[in-house]
């Protein structure tokens, strides 16, 4: 697919960014109605909590006498500091993905001042995500078993889905960077939880943490937390190869946003309290689909190219096979 | 990221001495090795953000330093045996052995390159076995050593001291003038290349606005790091002013020709001279 293709999914995404992605909140205080799919653990009772006060507006300043920080490591940028930060650091992401720091730098200069309130507002509607907002768990070494404890979990549950997901990629749950440019505390909250749960995310849908699998996991993410920086991220998808691009493009993609509008809003999961749940349970609970295996779909495609190598050189050995020389025949 | 950590170690008690580490207040004790931290963090990548911080204006800078100090033998004179301070990637140290070789047609010549990091010597080393003809000889060495003391050099062994963008880090800096005394030979030239304050103040504002605003964030991008481009643009800010640090100079023992400094690019950086007299 050409370049075009990639330009014209930004424009998209600029497009759906304003009109249908993230969970609304009406959507969820509807839910709320019915019977609600998380009993919340802590207290007991249901907490009714006021409606929020809105943040301190910010007053322009100068960058010789910040104003003292929200939060520990908070830097109060300005908007010229947070426009230039942001085309950077999606300029220097998209052309090295490997660069984690820039990727969560983009995320952090994109998200405000509308997405991350509005993700916020979407935690607040939710039981569960008021009791996280409340209590502020991080995925830390203390607060989730270690892998190898995890790996002993029975195979049906999270903590074993997940723990088998990192150990196959080798990596680490704890690498994520801290948030520093979000210019309050609990908006710096919400964005350090959707950065540490993102590895869940790929647990509980199964997409390999490989460049194919990342693509459409990011575009899963905008449809069902809006933060702009996962749809900007899914235009990545220009710089997979075609076997990928053709794969993405008929299976992955319609799947990501289908099942991203369609489940209920994953930075309001508990991830470390569902650790021994049943990871089937969980997905209908939450109204999770789960795409086709990757994996699997990669191994036989590379199969098929393996075949179809050993058929071409089978065939030429027999085109070079020596012509037996002809005999005299002739009257 | 590492700062944080460090700004709840390193907070003085009462009665400790006290000294900056660019704006925060530490212990005198604990600054050297925050020194040491920042730099072993920004070793690798350090010449690659001072090219993108000063738009490559710093090699225009050593390369008039070395130049105005014209070291190498002079006709009917000795070798010269010079030590550059805190210089440890190397970059005056090279720039030293190139114009006594080529300019002066001097081969005798021989630096020795110090620093308090192992890290950035490490570094100095690397490149002169790689980029130079020096690496390897008796031309060029490389000690781990401490401004303020210089344990490892003897009195009145040296001709010429340089210390370039490292004096600004130490943490007693009258002390690294006496060090610099006391291991000069009468005659010998103390040099100094070194941010100071910038003058037209029409320029300082837009200065000091670059400095706090685009360094950090270019650290950030470039580099990873923040926090150490934070420190050093906070390690400028707090650094004396040309006058301050010449008069600083003097009361080491030096003497100074004329003002006993130049700046360079409107006050961005300067250089100091000093003479230790000859009795």
């Amino acid at each position: 697919m050409p370049a075009g293709c990639g330009a014209v999914m930004m424009l998209w995404v600029g497009v759906l960014c304003f009109l249908f992605v993230g969970k609304s909140e009406t959507a969820a205080e509807n839910a709320e109605d019915e019977t609600p799919r998380y009993v919340e653990i802590v207290g007991g009772g249901r907490h009714v909590m006021s409606p929020p006060a809105p943040p301190p507006p910010r007053r322009p300043f100068s960058v010789l006498s910040r104003p003292p920080p929200s939060y520990p490591g908070h830097i109060p940028i300005n908007s010229f500091e947070k426009t230039f930060l942001a085309f950077t650091s999606l300029l220097g992401s998209f052309l090295n993905p490997r660069r984690g720091d820039l990727i969560a730098l983009a995320g952090e200069t994109t998200s405000t001042p509308y997405f991350l309130p509005r993700l916020l507002r979407t935690m607040q509607s939710h039981p569960t995500g008021r009791a996280i907002l409340r209590h502020r768990p991080e995925i830390t070494p203390t607060s989730i078993p270690p892998v190898a404890t995890l790996l002993t979990y029975p195979p049906t549950t999270l903590g074993y889905t997940y723990a088998k997901w990192l150990e196959t990629h080798h990596l680490s749950p704890f690498t994520r960077p801290p948030v520093r440019y979000v210019p309050t505390s609990e908006l710096a909250y919400v964005l350090l939880r959707y950065r540490q749960s993102h590895d869940f995310y790929h647990a509980i849908t199964g997409l390999p943490a490989i460049r194919e699998g990342e693509v459409p996991l990011k575009l899963f993410e905008f449809m069902n937390l809006g933060l702009p920086m996962t749809g900007l991220a899914a235009a990545s998808y220009a710089t997979l190869k075609k076997a990928e691009r053709e794969r993405v493009w008929d299976i992955y993609f319609p799947w990501a946003i289908k099942a991203g509008l369609e489940c209920e809003g994953l930075i309001n999961v508990w991830w470390e309290r569902e650790l021994e749940s049943d990871v089937g349970g969980l997905r209908a609970r939450l109204g999770l689909v789960i795409p086709p295996d990757m994996r699997a779909l990669r191994k036989a495609q590379k199969r098929r190219e393996r075949e179809k190598d050993k058929e071409m050189g089978d065939a030429i050995k027999v085109d070079t096979a020596p012509v037996p020389a002809p005999t005299s025949t002739t009257p | 990221m590492v700062a944080l950590q460090q700004q709840q170690e390193g907070v003085p008690s009462g009665t400790e001495k006290t000294t900056h580490f660019g704006f925060q207040t530490i212990s005198e004790s604990k600054k050297a090795d925050k020194v040491a931290e920042v730099f072993s963090s920004v070793a690798s990548s350090y010449d690659r953000m001072n090219d993108v911080l000063s738009a490559g204006i710093h090699r225009l800078w050593k390369d008039h330093f070395v130049r105005s100090l014209n070291p190498g033998r002079r006709p009917g004179g000795s070798p010269m045996s010079i030590l550059d301070v805190a210089g440890g990637t190397g970059d005056i140290a090279f720039r030293m052995l190139d114009h006594a070789t080529r300019i002066n047609h001097d081969t005798e010549t021989r630096i020795t390159c110090a620093d308090i990091n192992a890290d950035m010597l490490r570094e100095g080393e690397r490149r002169s076995l790689v980029d130079t003809p020096y690496g390897g000889t008796d031309r060029i060495s490389f000690l781990v050593q401490d401004a303020e003391t210089l344990d490892a050099i003897p009195d009145n062994s040296v001709d010429l001291y340089t210390i370039s963008f490292g004096i600004r880090n130490v943490t007693n800096i009258p002390a690294a003038l006496r060090s610099a005394h006391r291991v000069l030979k009468p005659g010998g030239v103390f040099a100094c290349l070194e941010f100071s304050k910038v003058r037209p103040a029409m320029l300082d504002a837009i200065y000091q606005r670059y400095s706090f605003s685009v360094i950090p964030m270019l650290g950030q991008l470039v580099a990873g790091d923040r926090d150490s481009y934070q420190y050093l643009v906070e390690s400028i800010k707090m650094f004396p002013s040309q006058e301050q640090f010449a008069k600083m100079v003097e009361d080491a023992g030096f003497m100074l020709p004329g003002k006993g400094f130049e700046e360079l690019t409107f006050g961005v950086a300067s250089v100091w001279k000093g003479v230790k007299p000859l009795h």
